[in-house]
Parts: structure tokens; C-alpha cells; sequence
């Protein structure tokens, strides 16, 4: 069940991204606690990937300040930015798996390159098991990602973000160009890795059922299941807020009540397309 | 180009710095050296042979058909070797670095890689880096032999010329200046071989298109690069040879 802490996770300050002179982000500024969720919406283009990366430093901003665990990571060095990275999971939207390596190779990546991390060797086989057995994916160590569908690789892509149990997750559009199953499914599978590890989940997408599931559905360990979040005072849906983005702005930034309020016809738009 | 420049200084410099990727780099060397070996071998070979055809002919109006090895080996070691072996090399592995590195760009491996503590100079192109360096100048004394060896076949196959002495004359007309500027440029052109294939993949933007405009860039650059290099580096020899010989 998760809950917060009050620790600033991220902190964007008035940061301004652009590239060759188009602006990706404009002026933006939230922050993320620990334990609490985002779900950032917008149209295509409107700047949600871009956020994403400038969080984890691989894209640097042009003013304006990001502050990753309390640490201002504007400046580091690439170097620098490897320690605090190993704290990141990060789902990228192709999932981003290498291509060349075989899904156990591709999840314990993290485990063997992330120096802060420290996993001695012979706990690799197992954690990687672990965490592919966490996605359900437990029979597809030694095959390649080209052989995986869609769904699986995003799944195996999961794995890897979480195999170093980080309390940070971020997810960019996890459920693009899946069909509603397994849009269901990797979704389920976010929400469960939130509410089992506690973690603080930054969810870049497009569609806004993902949002509305994460803010009001929780995971039930005994049952394997997602369940209402309001079931016994849990506060998911309190520790929930939806960002919505639109040309590198944010133009909203509340909690699914509030948004529900909004009369903006660009963000009505991900309501209607959410049947709210 | 100053992206370039920072991309070969990151590049250079962490030949010096942990971690060192050896299985990337002797894959690469594989890669680069033993499958461009029959290409570099075809190539020396023929090249070889049509310059002993071509250089019998001219040498004959002085009467001096016996220097035909002479003119060879100088031709093939100081300049044909390198060149067509570093252009066999561009057009084999500089395009494939392109595509290769170009194709994890577009599909967010390398920032994958970044993302989960690796430098993707330090694990990419580091090692293209090293391998070229140490395999290119080795291709280049296979393809000098080859080719030499080549005018040999023409010079006693077809124009019936004393086989010993094409091999005599060949080995005395070489010297260290000549070996020298021979290892030399290849290493030189090891580098742009490299750099060029690897910097336009890590450019490479726009999906399958970009990548295949990448993959032409890197091969079109990295050859007209080592032709114009090619003619400083030789004109720094000459001049050299000229300014030793002069009172």
C-alpha cells in the first residue's frame, strides 16, 4: 500500500528544454514526494518523453534547475549522474531492450553495470529470476527481444527497471500500441511494483484509463489481483496527480477530482476519451 | 565539427580510463579484421596485379620491364595499400558502425545504456576505436604482401619476367620511409574510420530513414576524408625526403 513520506523525490524548478530553438519544455515546475504518483498526459509532441529524460538527467535543461532525491543534478557530470541514476527505473517507450543480448543478459544489465549497486555475482542469476518471474515472464531467459511480441517485451522491459529495486519508476507510455489486454496487463503489473515496493511513479501517456486505474485501483497481495483503491481508507487515489501537458506547458496539475472539474477543452478531451 | 572533436577527445581519452570493454573490443577486432580479410585480400591481390600490367607496359618504352616490382611494391606500399584497404574498411565497417550504433540510437538503447550506468563512448565506440587501430595496419601489410604478390603472378604468369628478380628489385626498392608512411596511414585513417562511423550513428535521428542517412554520410565522409589526408600525410613524407637529400 503505498504511502508518503514527504522526502521531495523530483523537483523540477522552472525548466526550459529546447532543441534548435523549438521549445520541448517551457517553464515547468512540480514536484514528486516519496511514495506519491504522476500521471502525465498530453497530446503528441506536447513535451511528456522530454520531461521524462530531463528527470533522469539525460536531457539537459536550458534554465531552470532538476533536483533528483533532493540533489540538484542540473550540472553533474555524466559520471555523477550514473550514482544517482542507479536509484531510476526507467520503461522507455520501445522498451529499449539491446538487441543484441538475450532477456537475461538484457535484465541483469543494471545489476552488473550499475557500480553503486554492488550485486555480487552469484546473486544475479537469482534476482534476475526474480524479477522476470514478478512480470511473468519466467520462461523466456535465453531467448532474444526480436523474438518476444509487443506486450512481452514491454514486460521484460519492466523487469529490468525494477530489478534493482529503485524507489524511483519511470514509464514512458507503457501501454502505446498494445491491444486492451495487454494494455490491462503491463498497467496491472505498474500498479503492482508500485504498491509491493512502495515506489515513487512518474507515468508519461497518452491514454487517460491508464491514469484513471492507477489513481483508483490497488494491488491485493493476497488475492494477485487489482482492487478498489478506496477499499479500507488506502490513499492511493490522495497520493495520485494528473499532470497534463500541452506545447511543453503544463496546463493542469491536480488530483483526478479537480480534473474532473476542469472545463479547458483540451483537457476535457482525455477525460471524454477516458468515458468520464 | 565541434562535436566531433569532443566525441574523438571522449573517445581517445577513455582508452585511458576504467572500464575497459575487452570482449567489445576483441569482437570488434574480429568483426573488422578477420571478415574485411577477404575483401582486403581480393582487392591487394588485383590491385596488384592490374598495376604490374599497367607499369610493364609504361616501363617498356625505357627498356626497363626488370623494375616492374620496383614499381609496384613502392606504389602499393606507400600509398595503394593503405588507401584501398582503408577504403574497403569505410565502406565495410564505418557504414556498419553507423547503422549499427545509428539503429540503437533511434530505438533509445543508448539512452537506455546511459540510463543504467554506461558511458555508450566509453562501451561503443572506445573499442571501434582500438580495434581499427590495431587491425587496419595489420590489413594493410596482408594487402601490401597480397599485392605484391599479385604483380608477381602477372609479371612471370603473363609477361614471362624473371620471377626472382621482380621479388629482388621489390625488396630493395623499400625503405624505412616507405614502411614508415605505409603503417602510418593507416593507423591515421583507423581513427577517422572510427570516429566518422560511430559519430554519425550517435546522430543518427528520424527512424529507419535516419539511420540509412547515416550509414551513406559515414561512408561517404570517411572516404573522401582518407583521400584528403592521404595527400597531406604524403606531401609531409615528401617534403621530408626532399629537404634529407638536399646539401
Amino acid at each position: 500500500m503505498p504511502t508518503s513520506d514527504g522526502k521531495s523525490v523530483v523537483r523540477f524548478e522552472h525548466v526550459t528544454v529546447s532543441f534548435e530553438g523549438v521549445p520541448a519544455l517551457d517553464d515547468v515546475s512540480f514536484d514528486v514526494c516519496q511514495g506519491e504518483t504522476r500521471i502525465i498526459l498530453g497530446a503528441a509532441s506536447s513535451g511528456k518523453t522530454v520531461l521524462l529524460k530531463t528527470a533522469l538527467g539525460l536531457v539537459r535543461p536550458d534554465s531552470g534547475s532538476v533536483y533528483l532525491f533532493e540533489q540538484d543534478i542540473t550540472h553533474m557530470t555524466e559520471r555523477e549522474l550514473f550514482d544517482i541514476r542507479s536509484k531510476v527505473g526507467m520503461l522507455f517507450q520501445e522498451s529499449a531492450l539491446f538487441d543484441s543480448l538475450t532477456i537475461k543478459e538484457n535484465v541483469a544489465y543494471p545489476l552488473l553495470n550499475q557500480k553503486s549497486i554492488q550485486c555480487p555475482l552469484e546473486d544475479v542469476d537469482r534476482r534476475v529470476k526474480e524479477a522476470l518471474h514478478f512480470v511473468e515472464l519466467d520462461q523466456t531467459l535465453a531467448r532474444f527481444p526480436s523474438e518476444l511480441s509487443g506486450g512481452m517485451r514491454r514486460r521484460a522491459a519492466i523487469a529490468r527497471a525494477v530489478v534493482t529495486e529503485p524507489p524511483l519508476v519511470l514509464y514512458d507510455s507503457p501501454t502505446a500500441g498494445l491491444d486492451p489486454i495487454t494494455a490491462y496487463t503491463i498497467m496491472a503489473l505498474v500498479i503492482k511494483e508500485r504498491d509491493v515496493a512502495n515506489t515513487t511513479t512518474l507515468i508519461v501517456t497518452h491514454r487517460f484509463q491508464d491514469g484513471l486505474l492507477t489513481a483508483n485501483f490497488r494491488y491485493n497481495p493476497e488475492s494477485g489481483q487489482l482492487v478498489p483503491a478506496h477499499e479500507n481508507g488506502n490513499q492511493t487515489r490522495h497520493l495520485t496527480k494528473f499532470i497534463v501537458m500541452r506545447d511543453a506547458k503544463i496546463v493542469f496539475l491536480g488530483t483526478e477530482a479537480e480534473l474532473e472539474t476542469v472545463t479547458d477543452p483540451y483537457i476535457s478531451k482525455f477525460r471524454r476519451q477516458g468515458g468520464g | 565539427m565541434q562535436d566531433f572533436f569532443t566525441l574523438a577527445g571522449r573517445a581517445i581519452r577513455n582508452v585511458f580510463r576504467k572500464p575497459h570493454y575487452s570482449d567489445d573490443i576483441f569482437l570488434q577486432m574480429d568483426y573488422i579484421g578477420v571478415g574485411s580479410m577477404p575483401i582486403v585480400v581480393l582487392t591487394g591481390f588485383f590491385s596488384g596485379a592490374v598495376m604490374a600490367l599497367q607499369l610493364a607496359r609504361a616501363l617498356a618504352r625505357w627498356g626497363q620491364q626488370g623494375q616492374v616490382g620496383t614499381a609496384v611494391a613502392i606504389t602499393l606500399v606507400r600509398e595503394l595499400g593503405p588507401v584501398l584497404t582503408s577504403l574497403m574498411v569505410a565502406g565495410r565497417n564505418a557504414s556498419g558502425m553507423a547503422s549499427e550504433i545509428g539503429s540503437m540510437k533511434v530505438t533509445e538503447q543508448i539512452d537506455a545504456m546511459r540510463a543504467l550506468g554506461t558511458d555508450p563512448i566509453q562501451k561503443l565506440v572506445t573499442p571501434r576505436l582500438i580495434a581499427t587501430c590495431v587491425v587496419l595496419p595489420l590489413l594493410t601489410v596482408i594487402a601490401d604482401f597480397i599485392g605484391i604478390f599479385g604483380g608477381y603472378a602477372v609479371a612471370a604468369g603473363l609477361l614471362d619476367l624473371n620471377g626472382p628478380r621482380y621479388w629482388q628489385t621489390a625488396w630493395q626498392a623499400l625503405q624505412w620511409n616507405d614502411l614508415t608512411q605505409g603503417l602510418l596511414k593507416p593507423f591515421v585513417f583507423a581513427f577517422i574510420i572510427a570516429l566518422i562511423g560511430c559519430y554519425y550513428g550517435l546522430r543518427a535521428t528520424g527512424g529507419t530513414q535516419g539511420v540509412g542517412r547515416a550509414t551513406t554520410q559515414a561512408m561517404v565522409g570517411a572516404s573522401v576524408l582518407i583521400f584528403i589526408i592521404t595527400f597531406f600525410l604524403t606531401r609531409i613524407f615528401t617534403s621530408q625526403l626532399v629537404s634529407s637529400s638536399s646539401p
